[in-house]
């Protein structure tokens, strides 16, 4: 998965994806220095890396960033605070109690 | 009441709260692994050492099969005590030994009602994928700023 974001067009892709929306590998080339088919390959490794997704709209290939993703890494983080809260709240009641 | 703060970074979680005993006391509770196994769920096999890696089982029927390993950093007597681990599994079907290990910091200050214990878990960001993604859509550090965070991570 690192190696996927390895080079610096995938970087500006993934970029350009977040400012500007989803949008076709045609827009995407725009103002690129490679290829349209370079384009193509990047964003697919991209997308096999979880990070892109893609859908067809009518003849054209319209790619989003996979917010699906970083949903799902926003609840596991809640998930593990939500753990610590519980343990926080178990300490505070072992060290209270009594002795 | 315990005061809870979620730091706004994803890449650490950090809570602050008081508890109504003295300082050792609470610094008992943790730095000993019999004591600390009673409150925090894990049994835990042998003393926690500087620079040691103790073993431990949840006590939670549905993760008993899990092995957790703390990775002692550091511990500074009533203060500090900190460890290495995998991340606590929030799911019984997945090998969190795959997971990066995440560091666990426990801060002990004395205060007038008895002692103010901190505790940060960092180094999530080794593990999600999607927060690459994010790191473009929150635009903040700029584009600098992005790109030389994400090229630390890249292989």
């Amino acid at each position: 998965m690192f190696a996927a974001l390895a080079d610096a067009t995938r970087l500006r892709l993934l970029k350009r994806l977040s400012t500007e929306g989803s949008q076709s590998i045609t827009r995407l080339s725009e103002g690129e220095h490679v290829t349209r088919q370079a384009i193509t390959r990047h964003l697919y490794a991209l997308g096999s890396a979880g990070l892109v997704r893609h859908k067809r709209q009518g003849r054209e290939q319209i790619w989003d960033l996979d917010m699906k993703r970083l949903e799902k890494a926003r609840q596991y983080l809640d998930h593990v605070a939500a753990q610590w809260d519980a343990a926080a709240a178990r300490l505070k009641a072992f060290v209270e109690e009594s002795s | 009441m315990i005061a809870m703060e979620k730091a706004q970074s994803t890449d650490r979680i950090e809570k602050h709260f008081e508890v109504r005993a003295p300082r050792s006391k609470v610094w008992r509770a943790i730095a000993d692994a019999q004591q600390f196994g009673t409150w925090f769920g894990i049994r835990v096999e042998g003393a926690f050492e500087e620079g040691k890696t103790v073993r431990g089982f949840i006590t939670h029927k549905d993760y008993e099969h899990f092995k957790i390993s703390f990775q002692v950093v550091k511990m500074e007597a009533e203060r500090y005590f900190a460890y290495r681990w995998h991340p606590y599994p929030s799911d019984p079907n997945y090998d969190y030994s795959k997971a990066p290990m995440t560091l666990v910091e426990f801060t002990l200050e004395e205060t007038d009602g008895g002692t103010a214990v901190t505790i940060v878990e960092s180094g999530f960001d080794q593990i999600p994928l999607a927060r690459r993604a994010e790191a473009f859509r929150n635009n903040d550090g700029g584009w600098n700023g992005q790109a030389k965070k994400l090229t630390k991570y890249v292989a």
